[in-house]
């Protein structure tokens, strides 16, 4: 097996969504490289060679690539993978976007999603929301795949792979990048967070949020929303957990005024501890939380914030 | 422009599926099915365009079992003009959908499709992307914003780190996100009307496209069910569980 893996990143550096990659391709092979495709990429590429157990870095770095356009990277890709059996990518928006593109240039059926790997050609992955796992297995010879970061652990950084430069990628002008609205925060990012507080519709407002990212804050925490508090607008759009949002698996989820829809329960039910904080008991939140908390939100939050400083270690 | 709509049928967003006893999939028989909700918002954002005076048509078109037209109408009602059906059963891979849905945009020669970002029963979100690819044509995936100006599409993405923004080169493939707007219900006299709507019914053999699986699905199983927890009274009491018993902060 020859397994290529898309690495994603910001030119500068790693996301940390490659290194989950990595020890999913690990399963399947040992022959791994990795792709920083970019423009004044070195930084992400020196990084990306320090992944354990990798062979090599392919790093293309082209101004047509600075932005992680899917019309003018799938072309590279494409012209890629002859070399390989594999090609992975995060189920990250990044490998959304891009991988299917380059299937359907090269005549693949791509398999989204995958929290698991039986074998070369067959995999894990779920469906409905999460209530139901199905295993399947692929007939084309080329597999391209995306990865559910939150099912393999990270890779470790102690290698030194070697850099190699490839090209190949073309200058569709199909589209250009206009700008973004990062959302900006000193707190942990939500997929890699070991501890995330989630609100939900019960907190009413931005404002009431404000509580929420101060009990964050003294655990450490991210801070992660329900779709109906996105919608509501407490807070912007990358904060949404579930099926249509981010999948995470942290040690420790808290929801907050989160009634437990199955399309929520999709983006955080790996977590290891799950803790509900809901004032209807007969929220269904309550059927995967390890610990739950029948009572009002806005009585709950102050206390939990004195227990945890009476307690501070 | 004339706008094309793909759009699924899917088991209802509100209904909790069952894996079947043989494990060959989940039930689907006598379950309520309705348009995917992605597509509802994909529909609804190509009407606003046409009566925008962007776009002149708005066309949705279904790969799928002949009880597909069900949705069709549904599209119909919410204020498409015309529908198309591509009868397949069952329903194909993405990748054979995103090659139908080429063959009929190149009769119907749209300005821009628009389809869901993702399929909330197979939950594969690639259909758009692969169809932007087949076509050549410059994709706006994930999109919460959509404004057409002339000869370009300036759309706002929604990506982990936040919002993105592009341009995009008309034609171009759409994947709308929960955000771009709020679904219109179809009225009652709507749902007449849309009965009399033109409906024209394809195959995958005219369109001359080989949908044949290139996955097997070996087995569909239940999640791993979570161990039942213990309530807590107190915040104290919490702090301490979490402290001494999962030891987790
Ligand atoms: C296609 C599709 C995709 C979706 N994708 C997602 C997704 O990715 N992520 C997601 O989260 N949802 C998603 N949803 C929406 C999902 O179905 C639910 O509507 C949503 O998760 C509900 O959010 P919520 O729990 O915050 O709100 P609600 O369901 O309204 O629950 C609010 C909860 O707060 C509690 N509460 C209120 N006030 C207080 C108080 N003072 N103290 C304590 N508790 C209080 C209530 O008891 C209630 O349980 C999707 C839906 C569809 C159809
Ligand atoms: N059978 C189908 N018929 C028409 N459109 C489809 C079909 N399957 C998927 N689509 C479109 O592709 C989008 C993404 O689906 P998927 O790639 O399966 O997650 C859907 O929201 C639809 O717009």
């Amino acid at each position: 097996m020859s397994i290529l893996v898309i690495g994603e990143h910001d030119n500068s550096s790693l996301r940390p969504s490659t290194l989950n990659v990595v020890s999913a391709a690990k399963e399947l092979g040992d022959s791994i490289d990795v792709l920083v495709a970019g423009s004044d990429c070195q930084g992400a590429a020196q990084e990306a060679a320090t992944i354990t157990g990798i062979a090599r870095v392919l790093a293309a770095d082209e101004l047509a690539l600075a932005d992680g356009l899917a019309e003018n990277l799938a072309p590279l890709i494409q012209s890629l993978a002859e070399n390989y059996t594999h090609v992975l990518a995060p189920a990250t928006t990044y490998g959304k976007n891009l991988l299917p593109r380059a299937a359907a240039l090269l005549d693949v059926q791509q398999i989204s999603d995958i929290s698991g790997i039986e074998s070369p050609d067959t995999f894990v992955r779920p469906i409905y929301a999460g209530n139901a796992m199905a295993t399947v297995r692929s007939g084309d010879a080329l597999k391209l795949i995306t990865v559910r970061t939150t099912s393999f652990e990270a890779a470790e950084q102690t290698g030194s792979a070697p850099v190699e430069p490839v090209s190949g990628s073309v200058d569709a002008q199909l589209s250009t990048f206009a700008g973004e609205e990062l959302t900006r925060s000193e707190r942990p990012e939500l997929t890699t967070a070991d501890i995330i507080v989630s609100g939900g519709r019960g907190m009413q407002s931005s404002e009431n949020f404000a509580m929420l990212e101060a009990l964050a804050d003294k655990l450490g925490a991210a801070v992660g929303a329900s779709r109906a508090a996105v919608d509501a607008g407490y807070v912007p759009n990358d904060y949404q957990v579930g099926q249509t949002g981010k999948v995470v698996a942290p040690s420790l989820y808290i929801a907050v005024g989160i009634s437990g829809a199955i399309q929520h329960l999709a983006g955080m039910k790996d977590s290891k501890i799950i803790v509900a904080i809901n004032k209807d008991e007969e929220a269904p939140i309550f059927q995967v939380a390890d610990y739950g908390w029948v009572v009002d939100l806005f009585e709950a939050i102050p206390q939990l914030d004195a227990a945890l400083e009476a307690t501070a270690r | 422009m004339k706008v094309l709509v793909p759009i699924k049928r899917v088991i209802d967003a509100n209904i909790k599926v069952r894996v079947k006893a043989d494990h060959s999939g989940v039930e689907l028989s006598n379950v309520k099915m309705a348009m995917n909700p992605f597509c509802e918002i994909a529909v609804e954002e190509a009407i606003r365009l046409r009566e925008a005076g962007t776009a002149e048509e708005v066309v949705v078109v279904a790969v799928g079992p002949s009880q597909s037209q069900e949705t069709l109408r549904t599209g119909l009602a919410m204020g498409a003009d015309r529908a198309i059906l591509v009868e397949t059963d069952p329903i194909p891979e993405p990748l054979a959908i995103a090659k139908l849905l080429k063959a009929v945009a190149e009769k119907e020669n749209p300005g821009m499709i628009i389809l869901g970002k993702q399929a909330i029963d197979g939950d594969n979100n690639q259909t758009g992307q692969m169809l932007a690819g087949l076509l050549n044509w410059s994709i706006g995936s994930f999109v919460s914003n959509l404004e057409v100006a002339g000869s370009s599409v300036k759309v706002t993405r929604e990506v982990d780190g936040g919002l993105e923004n592009i341009e995009l080169v008309a034609p171009a493939v759409i994947t709308v996100d929960l955000r771009l707007n709020e679904p219109r219900y179809a009225s009652l006299p709507n749902i007449m009307k849309a009965k009399k709507k033109p409906l024209e019914t394809h195959t995958p053999e005219d369109l001359g496209v080989d949908v044949s699986p290139r996955l097997e699905v070996l087995q569909v199983v239940e999640p791993a069910a979570r161990a039942a927890g213990v309530l807590v009274t107190s915040a104290d009491e919490l702090v301490d569980k979490l402290r001494n018993e999962a030891k987790v902060i």
